[in-house]
């Protein structure tokens, strides 16, 4: 076949140009279905608690993911930095994952615990305040915004779906009571969302205001657990090499 | 538009792709330029080497990975795998130029007393260097990037005032461990005179002139049982190193900006604002974030930021 022939043809064209494609982009995922090493088997990772999940949802929505990315790459200036890099395990319960090629503002994915509440909420509302050299925008409405959790359960269903092993019947309560224990297994509950979302958020009142339910304390729960469920200290260094 | 007649690139008889549109709108068929084509078939050639030697292609159960060999230590064992970036990094992190620079020094550092960094020239340099990123990698959004920190939120490091203490010993068990300071709310305590009265104590502690009458009747809150404020800051104000409380007696405020209130009328509510409403900050913990000989450079630094006793 002459090449004239393809360059003439558009249907032609379309076709071939999908194929050439085609191998590039099936090269990266089919293995992704059998080779079960891609994913680290490693202790502590779960799924969202409520609260973490509408906090999530509340990143997304106000784009943090377009200046701040949670991937931690094998280097050794991220390594210093941000401390281990990010394992695929530590997202499998991520739908979208943030992962993010942005990096106006430092890395996240290991955010969770390296600062108090009161400064996540300090910064958050005005991040020059405890900042001065900040770039980053002010997001005061959150501490204003009632968090609405309405549709808690069904955010749950969905992610089940594809899943996230969020619990519906009793049987999958007593998976996830095997799996991670029953304090855990009850934030994962479907049908006691409501009440472990809000329990969670008064045990920690993590926007500093007892007497509100805010955007705020769903958002700082979020990045207070970010990177923080592998216990590191438990693996070699080089350990994790092996699923390459 | 111009008359624009391109030639076509090579001499000889003007090819064009044999389509005419609107009558005389022709289309040049030039061949590729030679440069072009000779980088289109490197980047195949690229393609193919980096094939050979780094992992690429799915086969069967696994994938081909490659002639390159990284090595590197894991658990006490010599391991070597195909190259990949997590080995590379382990690798590096153990044998790279830099990585053994940096542990001869940290090894130094950990072996070395407090006095003995201090007394070497060349490990102080190594810890004002090594610890300033560290610094600002992790404190500097909270104590400010030179350490003046922000009143009521964070203390400043740099001046000579210390609530958990400021000797290197303090500093190094304050990063280690983490610090709470806590003062409870007195709203529910105190009746307005009551509040009043001890907030006229508490000023004249620090040389403020005031009502001496109404700091009498504080002074009995505050060494009293009503108060009990002299439990964390002391009978004579300088406040409890174990508490983490605040020197009353001297012209540097933490919780509030006493020296910067225009008047007394502005200190005095500054003041029983504070002891209305308590104080919970939290200092995070550093062990397990941050290695034991980065803490101990921490420590040098945070020390030498202007205020170390
Ligand atoms: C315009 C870009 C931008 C956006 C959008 C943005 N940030 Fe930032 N962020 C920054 C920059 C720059 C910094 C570093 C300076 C600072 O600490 O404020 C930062 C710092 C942070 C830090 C501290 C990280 C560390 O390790 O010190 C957190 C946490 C954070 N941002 C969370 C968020 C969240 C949550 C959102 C969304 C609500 C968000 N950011 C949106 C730019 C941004
Ligand atoms: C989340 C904010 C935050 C971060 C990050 C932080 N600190 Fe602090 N730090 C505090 C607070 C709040 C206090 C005061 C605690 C109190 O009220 O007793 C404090 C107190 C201290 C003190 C004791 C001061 C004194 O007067 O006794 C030292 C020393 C200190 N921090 C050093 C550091 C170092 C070094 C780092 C970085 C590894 C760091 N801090 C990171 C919030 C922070
Ligand atoms: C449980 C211990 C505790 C008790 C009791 C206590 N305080 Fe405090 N107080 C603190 C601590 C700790 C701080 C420093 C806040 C910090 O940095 O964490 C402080 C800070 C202050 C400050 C602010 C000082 C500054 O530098 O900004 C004032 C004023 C004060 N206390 C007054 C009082 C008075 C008056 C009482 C009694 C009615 C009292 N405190 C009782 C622990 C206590």
């Amino acid at each position: 076949m002459k090449h004239e022939s393809l360059e003439i043809n558009s249907g032609l064209l379309i076709l071939f140009t999908l194929i050439a494609i085609s191998i590039g982009g099936l090269a990266e995922i089919i293995p992704l279905y059998y080779i079960d090493d891609t994913v680290e088997k490693v202790d502590g990772v779960r799924p969202y608690t409520p609260l973490e999940l509408r906090g999530r949802d509340i990143y997304q929505r106000e784009g943090c993911y377009t200046c701040h990315s949670q991937m931690i790459r094998p280097f050794r200036d991220e390594h210093l930095r941000y401390g281990h890099y990010s394992l695929a395990a530590e997202s499998k319960y991520d739908h979208p994952f943030q992962w993010g090629s942005k990096r106006t503002g430092p890395d996240l994915a290991r955010v969770g615990e390296k600062y108090s509440d009161a400064w996540h909420v300090a910064h958050l509302e005005a991040p020059r305040s405890v900042v001065p050299e900040s770039i980053m925008p002010g997001y005061p409405w959150l501490l204003e915004n009632e968090l609405d959790y309405t549709s808690i359960e069904k955010r749950m269903r969905a992610l089940r779906m594809t899943g996230v092993p969020y619990a519906l019947t009793e049987e999958e309560n007593q998976a996830n009571v095997d799996k991670y224990g029953p304090e855990v297994a009850a934030k994962l509950d479907i049908t006691r969302a409501d009440d472990s979302l809000i329990e969670q958020a008064i045990a920690r009142n993590y926007d500093g205001d007892p007497s509100r339910l805010t955007e705020m304390d769903a958002l700082v729960a979020y990045l207070q657990m970010l990177g923080t469920l592998v216990d590191f200290s438990k693996y070699e260094q080089g350990h994790f090499a092996e699923f390459r | 538009m111009a008359n624009t007649t391109d030639k076509p690139k090579t001499g000889g008889a003007v090819q064009t792709t044999g389509h005419a549109w609107d009558g005389d709108i022709q289309e040049f068929n030039n061949p590729l330029p030679t440069w072009w084509i000779w980088a289109f078939y490197l980047t195949v050639a690229f393609a193919v080497i980096y094939w050979i030697l780094y992992p690429a292609w799915p086969m069967g159960k696994g994938f081909t990975t490659g002639v390159s060999e990284v090595t590197f230590e894991s658990g006490g064992k010599e391991v070597t795998t195909h190259w990949n970036t997590r080995a590379r990094l382990a690798h590096e992190m153990q044998a790279s130029d830099e990585a053994q620079r940096q542990r001869e020094y940290l090894e130094r550092v950990a072996s070395a007393d407090f006095n003995t960094i201090f007394g070497d020239a060349d490990m102080m340099a190594f810890a004002q260097s090594t610890a300033k990123g560290i610094f600002g990698d992790n404190c500097a959004p909270c104590h400010g990037s030179g350490g003046a920190g922000v009143t009521a939120l964070f203390p400043n490091l740099a001046d000579d005032d210390w609530l958990w203490g400021g000797s290197v010993d303090d500093i190094q068990t304050t990063i280690q461990h983490g610090r709470r300071g806590y003062m409870p709310p007195f709203k529910q305590t105190f009746n307005e005179q009551q509040l009043a009265d001890v907030t006229d104590y508490v000023l004249g502690l620090s040389g403020h002139q005031v009502d001496p009458e109404a700091a009498k009747r504080g002074q009995a809150i505050f060494q009293g049982e009503t108060g009990g404020c002299y439990y964390c800051h002391l009978t004579d104000g300088t406040g409890r190193k174990s508490q983490g409380a605040a020197n009353l007696t001297d012209a540097i405020w933490t919780m509030i900006d006493v020296p910067g209130a225009a008047d007394m009328d502005a200190k005095r509510r500054l003041v029983s604002g504070v002891i209305s409403n308590g104080v919970t900050r939290i200092m995070p913990p550093w062990d397990g974030r941050l290695s034991p000989e980065q803490i101990k450079l921490l420590s040098v630094y945070v020390h030498e930021l202007g205020g170390g006793q």
